[in-house]
């Protein structure tokens, strides 16, 4: 890793759909304010966002740690929710365990991990039921 | 004519140095330096939002004045919609096209009706499936010029026409040049602008090369001028009605007039330049991608609230409402079956770095470590006495060398309090030590 990698930690609280997307925003600030290709921002700010809604959403919020570097930046999303039972079902295109109140509010329509897998060059689960998840994104710079 | 021309400026003399401009630019083009504000051109996007909050009123606008119309041999001019609702009187449209031949123009060629020709167009071109939806609206040159520096994402987005008026000044001068038989540099098209936006647009256009219009009169100036000219023709009768265009071109004047046009069922409109930044940020993050058309107007309620117009934009909407009820949905639509090259763009709008640090990441990043460092010593109240509108964006214009952190008043006080200190401490009985005590 280069001297030069940058570091940023966000607590996303969980529950608060009015605070839901800060980090994502701040993140793609940065990205924007480093003068990365539009395209490499464009898939870190989705799925990030992906990730942050859907820590707020099934996992009482988590953290997030972003690094960046020259040739890649890299998201780990931790939360100490449920878990994911079936990660490969969850994968599916418009599967969602999302409440009603939640849909309610336009969210869960099963495309967050789908997104995420679509805009990222590199996405990792590490799930455990009943103790939490750790969501890897891997976006790495055009050249 | 200068790469970054803008038609936003700044009155010395009355600039008191108050940061009010500085802390409400949406893209911080503004810092005050040497006791004055200074715009930073490569980020000016002429939203005319300092106009509009300057308690001194020392940001003005660039326009041309009205008597340069004189250089010409026919004089056209180009009234857009929310003219039409600086005014009181209900029969407005013939009043004050009237108005305008009694003041000196030789012919009248309303925008709504060249915004009429763009709907048709847009909905066309959306028809055929050949749009990035959703469609942004590239009718407003500030939120265009926006999208250039802070949404570059999104330029695939923009609808590919050109604004009513660069289409109504095109057909306008071929019109002419055929009913006259002058040369086309004989004729003279003058747009009555509502905003700073469009001044710039004909001085700096986008989507093509070189405008067709010639002179941007602000609507402050001519307002005085046309209103005596109107209570003339009032008593003088103005004969039958030859307005050009009908609820479709005028609706074009308010927020939400040029969706509605395109027939959609999923529209959006957004005014204001902070609600435009927030659509478009989620429309960056593919969160509105259930749209068809995106309307976007830096000024409230729309162009009615340009910065250079006289009446409340609210007042002035309501008044536009009103008259659209005594005109027929359109006047002009596309004949034929292509779209006329009038109304396309010919120059494809290419996006501007005017935010990144440094083109190549090694260094930006290196400068992103310095300004975060910078920024923890900072106290974070972004009181703006520095003259940059926040902490960070003083640790940013530290970094790239056009501040210091003696400029923070913070640090400064620091700074004197460790003088202070030191001087106290400074070993002030050394003189006993040497002497005749013992």
């Amino acid at each position: 890793m280069s001297s030069n990698s940058l570091h940023y930690h966000y607590v996303v609280p969980g529950d608060d759909f009015t605070q839901a997307g800060k980090a994502s925003s701040a993140v793609k600030q940065i990205l924007k304010q480093l003068g990365f290709n539009p395209q490499t921002i464009r898939k870190m700010s989705i799925s990030l966002y992906e990730g942050e809604i859907n820590m707020v959403i099934h996992a009482g919020g988590g953290e997030i740690d972003v690094d960046i570097d020259d040739e890649k930046i890299t998201a780990v999303l931790t939360d100490r929710g449920p878990g994911i039972e079936d990660v490969e079902l969850a994968m599916q295109d418009g599967w969602s365990t999302a409440s009603e109140q939640v849909r309610g509010l336009g969210f869960g329509a099963g495309m967050g991990l789908p997104n995420m897998k679509k805009y990222s060059d590199e996405l990792k689960i590490d799930t455990e039921v009943g103790k939490g998840t750790t969501v890897t994104i891997v976006v790495k710079l055009a050249s | 004519m200068s790469e970054y021309f803008h038609s936003v400026t700044l009155d010395k003399e009355a600039c008191k140095g108050c940061i009010t401009c500085v802390k409400r630019c949406p893209t911080e083009a503004i810092r005050v330096r040497n006791g004055k504000a200074q715009i930073i051109g490569e980020r000016c996007i002429d939203c005319g939002e300092c106009i509009r909050v300057c308690p001194h009123h020392a940001k003005l606008a660039v326009t041309d004045p009205l008597s340069a119309i004189e250089q010409f041999k026919y004089k056209i001019v180009l009234p857009p919609p929310s003219l039409f609702g600086q005014y009181k009187r209900q029969e407005d449209l013939e009043l004050i096209r009237a108005a305008l031949c009694d003041i000196g123009f030789d012919a009248v060629y309303e925008v709504a009706a060249a915004a009429e020709l763009v709907s048709d167009a847009t909905r066309r071109m959306m028809e055929e499936g050949k749009l990035n939806k959703p469609v942004i609206s590239s009718a407003c040159p500030a939120v265009l010029r926006l999208i250039r520096i802070r949404f570059p994402n999104l330029l695939d987005n923009v609808l590919p026409l050109s604004a009513p008026m660069e289409v109504a000044a095109r057909l306008a001068r071929a019109e002419a040049v055929a009913k006259t038989g002058l040369k086309p540099e004989e004729i003279g098209i003058a747009f009555i602008t509502p905003c700073p936006a469009k001044a710039t647009a004909i001085k700096n256009p986008m989507g093509t090369e070189k405008s067709e219009v010639d002179l941007a009169i602000s609507v402050s100036e001519i307002y005085p001028v046309l209103l005596s000219a109107m209570n003339k023709c009032a008593k003088e009768g103005t004969g039958f009605d030859r307005a050009q265009s009908g609820r479709t071109g005028l609706s074009w004047g308010n927020s939400g007039g040029e969706a509605a046009a395109t027939f959609t069922v999923r529209y959006l409109a957004a005014d204001g330049i902070e609600n435009v930044i927030n659509v478009l940020e989620e429309m960056e993050d593919d969160r509105l991608s259930d749209q068809d058309f995106v309307e976007l107007n830096a000024c409230p309620a729309g162009c009615v609230g340009g910065v250079l117009n006289i009446e409340n934009p609210y007042v002035a909407a309501t008044r536009m409402k009103h008259l659209r009820n005594y005109r027929p949905v359109a006047c002009n639509h596309i004949e034929g079956d292509s779209i006329p090259p009038e109304i396309q763009w010919d120059t494809k709008v290419e996006p501007v770095s005017a935010m990144r640090l440094d083109p190549l990441p090694q260094h930006s990043l290196k400068m992103m470590k310095e300004i975060e460092q910078i920024e923890s010593k900072l106290y974070g109240l972004d009181c703006g006495s520095c003259g940059a509108p926040s902490c960070r964006a003083l640790a940013e214009d530290i970094v790239l060398g056009h501040s210091t952190e003696d400029a923070c008043i913070y640090l400064l006080k620091d700074k004197v309090e460790a003088v202070r200190e030191s001087m106290l401490s400074l070993n002030i009985d050394s003189r006993e030590k040497s002497g005749d005590k013992s």
